[in-house]
């Protein structure tokens, strides 16, 4: 009866194309990794390890892309948990015109990433651009850095340039979260005295753990897969200091070297499928027990 | 327990100063698109003295704005059709008839939300398919990149369409098909709405699959032909202000039109209600 009146070629379509675009790259790629496969011949050979070996090798730096893009990724997920959580506390009570700054704090979110790097280029620029200009009309000149010149401060401010583009968007999710709690939970506990810290920690976040567990895993996958606002802002320089994996991806293909990007792809393929796997398990647990 | 009048008053000025900070770098390149070249050197907020509407003409002339601006409608109107027509199939199916089979092709699915794409291996798909440097290429692959996400949205939402309606149209002898185009499918308006409204602006701002699969700049979205001006006039901020103005302007305004839908759709999934 159910295979009759919800027939399963339905899907087959659907299926089919995801497997082709989506999964079939994705499994190539492991077969791939282990060729010389490139721009200037036609021949593929295995080759077995060797794309690996020189990922790893000492007298590469690759090493240091992983290290970037993890560092990348723990930051933004750390600042925009935190500063969401912050805006959507901040939001979410004794404020005028809530709606406005709502709209105003996610707007960054909806432009395109391009843009924003775009944006961010002429704000950062050290000489002309719009925060050390007013960091100078603070009085504040001292601060004032090489944002994006200076290998101490570039991926520091690739960072902060994502967190500002991304931050409303968490907030948005957390603020939903909030305004989902009973407010039964906080009147007991003011009738039993509860300080506002205490509140806090006892009700607010336990009963958010949810929704902080679904930003925290938007921010992984997105900060996993950072690769337009790098490529916009610094490219990967100066030198090779703040390329991320898929930067030094697009780079490899660029160059026709398709082994090695397809064995860097391969690696995060693996990494992310294999965590996902386990996170959607247990967010469909979580699901089915609401 | 009244708060103090100082406090909320703080409260407040602490939320414009936050609202002010994201918001004034997109102003600022509105302002910027409105001054002569040497105005817009500096790209300080200083409101400029008479407007430039000719930073526009010239953007549109040079910028082969039009074409770009076609192509981008092209992809994002395309893309969103197709991708909802294959996840609403899809999540209606998995969602209805919950056979062993079909529990794991919709876990497989979402397993997408968390697959990075293999750009390197997918050049050779495209290649295969003869869809490489072509436009429909790039519509395919953005409704696919999709599905995944499209796919939980509807399943959940497919789930508390009841089933009795499914029953009458049964009774009243409806092929299956029919069943789920003149009955169910008008049910699912909004979230089709809420999944249609991202799928759109993703699939507008995105940037990294014309620059792997389009060679051909007549082909090109409006963001990679954003991105190859400013490479070019760099020098003029005016005109890379005016540029990035009109790349934005679309989805500044689907969002502040569906902006219920859009968070609607953020937040459905991590949050019960």
């Amino acid at each position: 009866m159910r295979n009759k009146l919800y027939p399963s070629y339905f899907a087959w379509g659907t299926i089919l194309l995801y497997l082709v675009f989506f999964v079939v790259p994705g499994v190539m790629g492991f077969y791939y990794s282990f060729t010389d496969w490139n721009s200037y011949s036609d021949e593929i050979n295995f080759i077995g390890f060797d794309n690996f070996k020189e990922m790893f090798s000492p007298d590469e730096n690759y090493v240091d892309f992983i290290v970037n893009t993890l560092n990348f990724t723990v930051s933004t997920v750390v600042l925009k948990t935190a500063l969401g959580l912050a805006f959507a506390l901040a939001l979410n009570e004794g404020i005028r015109m809530k709606g406005f700054h709502r709209v105003m704090i996610f707007m960054p979110a909806i432009v395109p990433m391009l843009v924003v790097g775009l944006i961010f280029k002429s704000v950062l620029n050290p000489a002309t651009g719009l925060l050390n200009e007013t960091l100078r009309f603070l009085g504040l000149g001292f601060l004032a850095q090489k944002w994006l010149v200076d290998a101490a401060w570039a991926f520091k401010s690739i960072i902060a340039v994502d967190t500002w583009k991304g931050v409303g968007y968490i907030m948005i999710i957390l603020l939903a979260g909030l305004q989902s709690i009973s407010k039964t939970y906080y009147e007991a506990a003011e009738i039993d005295g509860a300080s506002a810290w205490g509140r806090f920690i006892h009700i607010t976040i336990p009963l958010l753990m949810p929704a902080l567990v679904v930003t925290t895993v938007l921010n992984l996958l997105h900060g996993l897969k950072v690769f337009e606002v790098v490529y916009v802002l610094t490219n990967g320089g100066p030198g090779w200091s703040t390329d991320v994996l898929y930067t030094v991806i697009f780079k490899e293909f660029s160059m026709g070297r398709y082994g090695v990007g397809t064995a860097l792809s391969s690696l995060l393929f693996l990494v992310m499928t294999v965590a996902g796997y386990f996170v959607i398990r247990l967010m469909s647990r979580q699901g089915e027990e609401h | 327990m009244k708060k103090h009048l100082a406090l909320r008053i703080a409260q407040n000025a602490l939320a414009w100063l936050l609202s002010l900070f994201f918001f004034v770098p997109l102003l600022l390149v509105l302002i910027n698109s409105f001054k002569d070249r040497l105005g817009a050197a500096s790209m300080s907020m200083a409101l400029p003295t008479k407007l430039e509407w000719s930073n526009y003409a010239v953007v549109i002339e040079q910028g082969r704005l039009v074409q770009s601006f076609f192509n981008s409608l092209l992809y994002a109107t395309a893309s969103t059709a197709l991708g909802i027509a294959l996840a609403a199939l899809a999540a209606y199916v998995f969602a209805r008839n919950g056979s062993k089979l079909n529990r794991f092709l919709y876990f497989f699915v979402i397993l997408g939300i968390a697959m990075p794409v293999n750009f390197v291996t997918l050049t050779k798909v495209m290649q295969w398919t003869q869809l490489i440097n072509t436009q429909i290429g790039i519509v395919v692959l953005l409704a696919v990149m999709s599905i995944p996400f499209s796919v939980f949205l509807m399943y959940g939402f497919v789930g508390s369409v009841p089933r009795e309606l499914d029953e009458a149209g049964v009774v009243d002898g409806c092929s299956p098909i029919r069943l789920f185009v003149s009955i169910v499918f008008p049910l699912l308006l909004p979230v089709l709405v809420t999944v249609g409204i991202l799928n759109f602006m993703g699939a507008w701002n995105d940037f990294i699959l014309p620059l792997y699969y389009l060679n051909d700049s007549s082909k090109w979205p409006m963001t990679l032909a954003v991105y190859n001006f400013f490479g070019q006039f760099q020098v003029n901020w005016n005109l890379v202000s005016a540029d990035i103005v009109m790349t934005t302007l679309p989805v500044i305004v689907i969002y502040l039109l569906g902006q219920r839908y859009i968070i609607a759709g953020m937040t459905s999934g991590s949050v019960k209600g």
